[in-house]
């Protein structure tokens, strides 16, 4: 075997396994801003589609997920076709990328995930999926220490880049000491837009909040079905419950 | 009885003659009377006697929604996942189907923990219901592995670790454990070959213990009748000319339209969470099991499903300082056994056992006491109808020491059952510790302070408002 192959193969675990505990710590440390989405707000959620198909499906798939589905957001067969497919792929197909995982593992450190459950799967005591998708994606900054030149503060040595830099800008950590009650400093780390992207911060916000909106709905595309269907349940069982109470006492009248 | 004897079937109009005619071939009259018409069942039971028919409700539900989910479900590490969510999306109704059995599965160990509490209260385990108590303690086992075993199915990052960490308890039993391990999962690591076999175990052979099991369960019953919870007989006082007891009234139609009502109400708390928070804050659907299981990414805290981490508690509270503690209440435990008794040999019994697990505590890995404690905690129910020596069944007539034991096992039970959800802290272990020894203590005392408190005298008759 070739000294070089083997020095590649074990850069290549190194990084893999230094990527674990990363990811394992990140969703503890940073306190997550509450996502401001409206999951019935449809024109949010075709906003966040385009969004996704532009930056993040390149990378990153969303193959449980297919793209007829997409007709929930109000969106006919064509205009998904026309604006939302960029591949050869029909329109009753996953959402599939092209990029080989062992390259993306090759270029990343690690495999760029699925993303038609990450909305789900980062949920924690700290706030939903969408609070820490909504954090992480205006977390990125600066960190000429890291391969890729970006580091996040919601998951500390990510492999992803910051992606959408040209939009947001380029934001740098600032440590500042801060007094606290008792007289003792304390330091505190704050993000700050160091150049200016194309968009303003609210628009930026803006942005980030339709893409989360849209990943959270890919996370489980039958909510909101699942939400109508409830409450015709509930008024059912809440009529089945009237009989069921006046059927028992009329019974047990005769019990003494 | 020869089928001639029989006289035909009245009162059900247009289908008189063809019950006549199944009833001439098969004990159709026979198994209505004896199980519905004519079961007499206690007129007094309370809220704490819905459960039995709830978990029977649950136990349909989790088997039909399973059937479905086994049409679309692929046993296969590579797509074991996706097929979750394919059910979740692609399937008409799937999603539905799917969160009906998660969110039974959490509803089942609900309904069952009531009705265990219920059998604790008003002691349904004691003479002669012993039999009804140990075939419902192998339910409640056989359960367990069923849960166990489907939790595995949706291989995600909880499934995957949490099946790595149960079967690992096996590899801490001394000389077979590795091999055992080994076998059980039928690889070296969770892999595909675990996947098939516990989908095997999860669809088929658990359940047909399960239904065996439950059909036993209700036969016991209806051989020596409810109990209720006066916890007095009610067929020590039965009618002279009809022979029925005198505070019974048949199951059906009473119970059955009382029954139905509870399902109505089991149901509408069910839909709720299912329809509008069927993961319940992560408690019943788990956010790392969103993850696909990796076998190279290792959780960093990973806890069993809710209903399994009051045990999970047990097994972490044992560390190698906890032993001195186990082992002075070793000590302490045969003392007061040795005073029980003055059998020369039973004495000897004890204190060769004593000796033994003692020396055991300090030469054995206190894992392997961690896995031997966390059985212990689920097999010392089956004991409970020869720990408990009161006079009385119910806790109704009890004394204030069976009262505050029970309370304080409830308590132990529900905060074992909270660190266990928890990642590993100082002050939650030593709360653990306390508790596990709360947890046992209610079990191994029981004789004493069940026979040594004051009780109240029962009542020859079930107590009734409605009585006149």
């Amino acid at each position: 075997m070739e000294g070089g192959a083997l020095m590649g193969a074990a850069t290549r675990l190194l990084a893999a396994l230094l990527a674990v505990p990363a990811m394992a710590f990140g969703a503890e440390l940073v306190k997550l801003d509450r996502a401001p989405i409206d999951e019935t707000d449809l024109i949010s959620l075709q906003r966040g589609a385009r969004t996704f198909v532009n930056y993040c499906l390149n990378c990153h798939s969303a193959g449980y997920m297919r793209y007829g589905r997409l007709q929930d957001l109000g969106l006919n067969e064509a205009q998904i076709r026309d604006n939302l497919i960029f591949t050869e792929a029909k329109i009753g197909d996953l959402m599939r990328v092209a990029m080989d995982p062992k390259e993306g593992k090759e270029w990343f450190g690690v495999a760029p995930p699925d993303l038609s459950v990450i909305a789900r799967s980062n949920a924690s005591p700290a706030g939903s999926g969408a609070d820490w998708l909504y954090t992480y994606m205006r977390s990125f900054y600066r960190d000429s220490t890291r391969p890729m030149g970006w580091n996040n503060a919601v998951f500390p040595n990510v492999g992803m880049p910051h992606v959408l830099y040209q939009l947001q800008g380029e934001q740098a950590l600032t440590t500042a000491e801060r007094a606290t009650w008792g007289g003792r400093k304390e330091k505190v780390q704050r993000l700050v837009v160091e150049k200016p992207g194309s968009m303003t911060p609210p628009e930026y916000d803006r942005m980030v909040a339709d893409l989360v909106n849209f990943l959270v709905y890919v996370g489980e595309p039958a909510k909101r079905s699942r939400i109508a269907l409830g409450i015709y349940v509930l008024m059912f069982l809440g009529g089945l419950f009237v009989l069921a109470y006046a059927l028992k006492k009329e019974y047990w009248k005769d019990v003494h | 009885m020869a089928a001639t004897e029989k006289r035909p079937v009245t009162g059900a109009g247009p289908f008189n003659g063809v019950l006549t005619w199944v009833d001439r071939r098969f004990p159709l009259m026979q198994l209505w009377r004896e199980h519905l018409a004519e079961y007499y069942a206690p007129k007094n039971f309370n809220f704490w006697y819905y459960f039995g028919s709830l978990a029977l409700l649950v136990l349909v539900l989790q088997i039909v929604t399973g059937i479905f989910l086994t049409m679309h479900y692929k046993p296969d590490a590579a797509q074991a996942f996706a097929s979750v969510e394919y059910i979740m999306r692609d399937v008409p109704g799937g999603w539905l189907i799917r969160y009906m059995h998660s969110t039974g599965a959490s509803a089942f160990f609900v309904v069952i923990y009531l009705h265990m509490f219920r059998g604790l209260m008003y002691g349904s385990y004691r003479q002669p219901r012993e039999l009804i108590w140990i075939f419902g303690m192998l339910i409640y086992l056989t359960m367990m592995a069923e849960a166990f075993f489907g939790y595995l199915l949706p291989w995600g990052q909880m499934s995957y670790w949490g099946a790595q960490v149960i079967v690992n308890l096996f590899d801490a039993i001394p000389l077979i454990g590795p091999d055992l391990a080994l076998w059980i999962r039928g690889d070296y690591v969770v892999s595909d070959a675990t996947l098939n076999r516990f989908f095997s175990l999860h669809v088929i052979a658990i359940p047909l213990v399960l239904l065996g099991l439950v059909a036993a369960h209700i036969m016991a019953l209806h051989e020596v009748g409810s109990n209720n919870p006066d916890g007095v007989e009610i067929k020590n006082v039965k009618d002279p000319v009809t022979g029925h007891p005198v505070d019974g009234i048949p199951f059906h139609p009473y119970y059955t339209v009382k029954d139905t009502l509870g399902v109505v109400v089991f149901l509408i708390v069910f839909c709720t969470i299912m329809f509008f928070m069927p993961e319940f804050g992560g408690y019943f659907l788990e956010y790392n099991n969103f993850i696909p299981a990796d076998p190279l990414k290792t959780p960093t805290h990973i806890a069993p499903v809710w209903y399994f981490t009051p045990y999970y508690s047990i097994l972490r509270a044992i560390t190698e300082d906890f032993m001195w503690v186990l082992a002075a209440a070793l000590i302490a435990y045969a003392g007061l056994l040795l005073t029980a008794t003055r059998n020369a040999l039973t004495r000897a019994a004890i204190g060769a056992v004593t000796a033994v697990l003692l020396a055991g505590f300090f030469t054995i890995d206190p894992k392997v006491w961690g896995v031997i404690l966390m059985g212990a905690a689920v097999m010392i129910f089956f004991g409970l109808p020869w720990l408990d020596r009161s006079p009385v069944k119910s806790i109704r007539y009890k004394g204030a020491l069976t009262k505050s034991a029970l309370a304080l096992f409830v308590v132990a039970f529900v905060v074992l059952g909270y660190f266990g959800t928890q990642p590993v802290t100082t002050a939650g272990t030593v709360l653990s510790q306390i508790f596990t020894l709360v947890y046992f203590a209610f079990f191994l005392l029981m004789p004493w302070y069940s026979r040594m408190e004051q009780v109240k005298p029962e009542p020859a008759r079930v107590a009734w408002k409605g009585a006149h």
